[in-house]
């Protein structure tokens, strides 16, 4: 093994990371890198993977200009970032009631915590598929509900609006717990003195929250709105079961319409270069994250 | 214990029970709803208003397994059971390779010089923020150039990718935390780096691997979109093989499908079951230490 060698041959305290690391930047290379590297230099070709005998025929940046002319592509980027602020929101603040809810010690607290986190467990083809039923005018629960409320029938995926609350529901419903999770960590991760000495000072559970608690869990609560802000970004299967992009293209986000010029049109140059915007819209937020962190350790030190 | 880190807190009221309980109800009853629909006769299972109470059968569950012809004399096997497999093998190799890779990478990134360590974290993070659609879309073209389209090695090699960046980040977390003394001695020693991460550095992180481990599980277990682009007949996943019991024009045989969304559901929810603590910390990367 030549990691091994490696290891042993530099007899140097410390030693060299090279090795230890190669392998996986190896990979990621492979994985991630290559395929990058083709999609952006396919994104400048005209190519569809489906006919591989024609050749691929140079547009330039023809790909990116259509894009900025086309005004369906522009409302799938208000769509994707419409459904990421309210559905983050929503699992944000959820997640968070959750984590109240379920932080102190309880018998049997196991097993309630473990319902709460069977939808996450769930394939996202089930959930979907479910959302779908539960969705549906004549046989859905939610339907059924409505009309018993109100006495007019009800159509959750009817109307843009709707289409766009009921895939905020289901999304939320199936990744609030994670957010929960995440909170959860973060609140035992807190020292235990700093609870203590609030409470010795008798502080108001209100004012516990803003001085111990709040500050404890800012750093997890950043990462869980980097995380689901990307996943929300990056989701496909729940909006492909649940609502197809329908009605209408009232709920087709970048990551369907990807896959619908890549996959059922096969226009790989074009789908390409969607990825591509795509990529560096997550690896902006990513950045925005690094920055962000890196501002709160320093304010952390002062 | 769950039950004994969380004794920071004092112990909950009744009425915080209730309520926790109540949303836990709440929480799963699409689950619960499931589990009744295989159970449920096919009019049953689309009654309206909903049935609560009706005669459980079993013949969703065998109709995972078989098909019978349209004349009824002839019974199929429907696959599933190498689609299990398939799912069990594919995830169990992926988390596996992810983890073995991910730890060297971890010891590096915790403990070894190297220039412009921030560069390359951050870039590994970013791989795992990447949307899978923009990528699948080159992969397909790749693997089916290089005619690996379709193979176990093709979809693990991509799993393994997808999982590194996360047990990279939560593995080097748990190094960080460690006490080195023991490791400064045996590396004055003269151990090999190696051996000090496998003999020292990982039966102390023993709990945190197994976290990092059921995190990269549950996605891997679940993943539909890499899946259904990537596998071929013999490498088909069960999250893929579902989907054919939504057929184009009969609509989704819902007794089947909730049936197979059950079985699925069951290994996965007993590790969750069991591993609950390692979930909790891995939800975090490993960012929270205790």
């Amino acid at each position: 093994m030549s990691v091994a060698l490696a290891g042993r041959t530099r007899g140097r305290l410390g030693g060299s990371a090279a090795p230890f690391i190669a392998p996986a930047l190896l990979v990621l290379a492979l994985v991630n890198l290559v395929p990058i590297l083709w999609s952006i230099g396919i994104s400048f070709f005209r190519y569809r993977v489906d006919h591989p005998a024609i050749p691929p025929r140079f547009v330039g940046v023809g790909n990116y200009v259509d894009f900025v002319a086309d005004a369906d592509i522009w409302e799938h980027f208000v769509n994707t970032g419409t459904l990421i602020a309210s559905s983050v929101l929503v699992q944000l603040v959820v997640g968070a009631l959750l984590a109240l809810l379920f932080h102190r010690p309880f018998p049997g607290r196991r097993l309630v915590l473990m319902l709460v986190l069977s939808p996450m467990l769930l394939s996202m083809v089930v959930v979907g598929t479910f959302f779908n039923l539960f969705y549906d005018p004549t046989f859905g629960i939610v339907g059924i509900v409505m009309r018993a409320l109100t006495g007019a029938p009800f159509a959750p995926l009817g109307s843009p609006r709707a289409a766009m609350v009921s895939l905020v529901i289901a999304d939320a419903w199936m990744w609030s717990p994670f957010v929960m999770l995440m909170l959860l960590a973060g609140l035992q991760g807190t020292p235990r003195y700093l609870f203590e000495a609030a409470s010795i000072d008798r502080a108001s559970s209100w004012r516990r929250f803003w001085t111990v608690i709040f500050p404890s869990i800012r750093g997890v609560l950043l990462l869980a709105l980097l995380f689901r802000t990307i996943e929300s970004f990056n989701m496909f299967d729940l909006i492909y079961t649940i609502t197809n992009g329908g009605p209408g293209t009232s709920t087709e986000t970048v990551a369907t319409e990807i896959y619908d010029t890549g996959f059922v049109l096969f226009e790989t140059g074009r789908a390409s270069a969607l990825g591509n915007l795509s990529l560096f819209a997550v690896l902006v937020l990513t950045n925005l994250y690094f920055q962000a962190v890196r501002r709160q350790d320093r304010a952390s030190y002062r | 214990m769950i039950e004994e880190e969380a004794s920071v807190f004092a112990p909950a009221g009744y009425l915080r029970i209730a309520g926790a309980a109540l949303v836990g109800i709440i929480y799963a009853s699409p689950v619960i709803w499931m589990i009744l629909t295989a159970f449920k006769s096919r009019p049953d299972a689309l009654a309206s208003p909903p049935k609560l109470f009706f005669t459980p059968t079993l013949e969703h569950f065998w109709s995972i397994f078989h098909r019978v012809s349209a004349d009824g004399t002839q019974i199929f096997d429907t696959g599933f059971g190498r689609n299990m497999f398939n799912s069990v093998f594919i995830c169990t190799v992926s988390v596996a390779l992810a983890l073995g890779i991910g730890v060297l990478a971890a010891y590096g990134f915790a403990r070894l010089p190297l220039r412009g360590r921030g560069y390359y974290m951050f870039y590994i993070l970013a791989m795992r923020m990447l949307p899978p659609i923009a990528l699948i879309v080159p992969l397909y073209f790749l693997f089916r150039v290089t005619g690996f389209g379709g193979s176990y090695t093709a979809i693990i090699l991509v799993y393994t990718a997808f999982n590194l960046p996360f047990a990279i980040w939560m593995l080097r977390s748990f190094l960080d935390e460690l006490h080195r003394p023991i490791e400064e001695a045996a590396r004055l020693d003269g151990t090999p780096e190696l051996e000090v991460l496998w003999k020292i550095c990982l039966p102390q992180i023993r709990s945190g691997v197994a976290a990092t481990a059921i995190i990269a599980f549950v996605f891997t277990w679940n993943d539909f979109l890499f899946s259904v682009l990537l596998t071929g007949t013999d490498t088909r996943t069960v999250p893929v093989a579902m989907t054919r019991t939504m057929g184009a024009d009969a609509g989704v045989d819902w007794g089947v499908f909730a049936a197979i969304g059950t079985i699925y559901l069951i290994p996965i929810l007993l590790v969750a079951y069991f591993l609950q603590d390692q979930l909790l910390r891995g939800a975090t990367f490993g960012t929270v230490s205790r």
